[in-house]
């Protein structure tokens, strides 16, 4: 198999420097097509940085990113998202203001094509109300189709956003840190919903629960300022006193 | 449906108004409020502060006055030139301005509204300090005669509200939806892979489009296009209206604009007539402070409590 088939993403020197001070640092990363891949590290190693490197929110200063061979380091970020790689952020990303069906009716109305039609009532939107409502059940959120989103508690809102996502029907999800500030069921909910959601598509998320890493993960890449430390399973990993050395200081 | 009955009463006390109330005032109101209304479809639902309205207005206030008095269009024709200049102006504004943020996008949109107002000012067209003036009204459909006011405010009317169905309805389609989802995450809509710049661009060339309409017919109610159109009080004036009715309601800027129309009317005639920029002023700043929804926005939430 070549490097193409097997990875659907990869990067080349990956650089981003903030005037003088290097966030991410010549990263090379490989990810493997259909795994979940993690990428871990201490706060402020440059994980979410490279998320936005990755979905063109930030531009790098050096370096390569190819998606499915096709090199994207110099496309928008609507472009990236319509090429099937889609982001969640690492504050919860919804519409308050809307209901939580209209907040996965606007993913799923790009397709439609009907975006800039300011002529057609709302109604016209209705075709997609089945599809919305099969997403919400598949995130366990029936309860809330009709909730204006701002008021609904905030592990909903990220399963929302997961749900959001998915109307896209992406094949490389990334997940900005998908269980933070959750409580233990949550995380809990949202660790089986991602297993479930990973069939036949690739994700790559920031975790820092080690738990729901060990679970979920087929690879695990460790960031430490800015540059990759180490890489491999869940076991090669943990077991590697450098990584345990970047999480708990010298004196580890 | 409470909505829907609220809009049959409103209609029909603007069926009979005119009968009660000098339609030439009347006829003002409702230009500006279709302004507002305009005005509001970038700043209520785009979320962008623009700070160069009186150049969409003026501009197609002087662009109709011009080819119904020169070009002898028919004032309908009249109406959707200068519609459609203004819209015009707002894809070439939009276009330098859209992708700016908050404070970068006023001022911009403010610098070219001057630009747009040193060209009105210096062209031969417009009668300088003197303003495009003795614009015929013309004849509705070629028939009925505008001359007569009751006439020429029915036809307002009409043009009013039009206008302010087509504002309801983008606010309410597909693409409301978006622009709506844009304002309240911007990088969330990108990341679901919306162009945010050609939306926000749409609704700005949508909403001068409809601003250059209120300047339009308010050149044929009052036979004259004038530099106070154009000019950045203009601006300004549309602001206060959209605040004071209730940002992002869609009714909202329409009674904001008939509160400062009035009031502008009233203290002007009277004793307080040299005040009447410090009451605006002093309504301004009273409005920010206390009444942040506005009228119709504080409306909508002493209702939803009381239920
Ligand atoms: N726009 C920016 N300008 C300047 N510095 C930045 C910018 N964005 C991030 N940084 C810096 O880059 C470093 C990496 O930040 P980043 O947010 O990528 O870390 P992280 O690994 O996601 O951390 P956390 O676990 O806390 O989310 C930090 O030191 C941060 O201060
Ligand atoms: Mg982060």
């Amino acid at each position: 198999m070549n490097d193409t088939a097997k990875y659907i993403l990869e990067t080349e020197s990956l650089t981003k420097e903030f005037k003088g001070f290097t966030a991410v640092d010549d990263v090379n990363l490989k990810v493997k097509r259909h795994d979940i891949h993690a990428l871990i590290g201490p706060n402020g190693a440059g994980k979410t940085t490279v998320f936005n490197l990755l979905t063109k929110f930030l531009v790098p200063t050096r370096g390569t990113i190819k998606v499915n061979g096709t090199d994207i380091t110099a496309s928008k970020p609507a472009e990236i998202s319509r090429m099937g790689v889609i982001r969640s952020f690492q504050i919860s990303a919804v519409f308050p203001h809307m209901t939580a069906r209209e907040n996965v009716r606007v993913a799923l109305q790009r397709k439609l094509g009907t975006s800039f039609h300011f002529w057609k009532p709302l109604s016209s939107l209705n075709v997609l109300n089945e599809r919305a409502d099969e997403l919400l059940h598949m995130v366990g959120l029936e309860r809330f189709t009709d909730s204006v989103v701002g008021d609904m508690p905030y592990g909903r809102k990220r399963a929302l956003e997961i749900a959001t996502t998915l109307a896209l029907e992406p094949e490389l999800m990334l997940l900005d840190e998908p269980t933070q500030g959750m409580g233990r069921e949550d995380v809990e909910r949202i660790t089986q919903l991602i297993r479930k959601v990973s069939k036949d598509r690739t994700i790559l998320m920031v975790e820092h629960n080690l738990g729901v890493v060990s679970t979920l993960c087929d690879r695990i890449t460790v960031l430490q300022r800015g540059a990759i430390l180490t890489e491999g399973n869940y076991d090669e990993v943990s077991s590697d006193p450098r990584v345990k050395e970047a999480y708990m200081g010298k004196a580890a | 449906m409470n909505t829907k009955v609220g809009y049959g009463i409103a209609l029909a006390l603007l069926l009979v108004a005119p009968f009660m109330i000098y339609p030439v005032f009347l006829m003002k109101l409702l230009c500006f409020a279709l302004f507002a209304c305009a005005f509001n479809l970038i700043l209520g639902y785009g979320g962008l502060l623009s700070f160069g309205h009186a150049a969409f207005f003026g501009g197609a206030a002087y662009i109709t006055g011009h080819v119904i008095k020169v070009w002898g269009l028919p004032t309908e024709l009249g109406l959707l030139v200068g519609a459609g200049s203004a819209a015009a102006l707002g894809y070439l504004i939009g276009m330098l301005a859209i992708r700016r943020q908050g404070i970068y996008f006023a001022m911009i949109t403010l610098a070219l509204a001057q630009m747009v107002y040193f060209i009105f000012i210096s062209a031969d067209f417009t009668g300088g300090e003197n303003g495009l003036q003795g614009v015929p009204r013309g004849y509705a459909l070629g028939i009925f005669d505008l001359q007569d006011n009751l006439t020429m405010y029915y036809f307002v009317l009409a043009v009013f509200v039009i206008g302010f169905l087509i504002i309801a309805r983008a606010v309410y389609s597909p693409f409301g939806q978006i622009l709506g989802a844009i304002r309240d995450n911007e990088d969330r809509a990108t990341s679901l892979g919306y162009d945010v710049d050609r939306y926000k661009h749409l609704a700005f060339v949508l909403s001068a489009a409809l601003a250059g309409l209120a300047g339009s017919t308010k050149t044929v109610v009052f036979q004259l296009a004038s530099l106070t159109d154009v000019h950045w009080h203009t601006s300004g004036e549309v602001v206060l209206m959209t605040l004071l009715g209730g940002l992002g309601t869609i009714a909202g800027p329409a009674v904001g604009a008939g509160v400062i129309v009035t009031l502008q009317n009233y203290l002007a005639s009277g004793p307080l007539g040299a005040w009447v920029p410090v009451v605006l002023g002093t309504i301004f700043v009273v409005c920010v402070l206390a009444f942040r929804r506005g009228i119709i926005g504080e409306l909508h939430a002493m209702l939803k409590k009381s239920f």
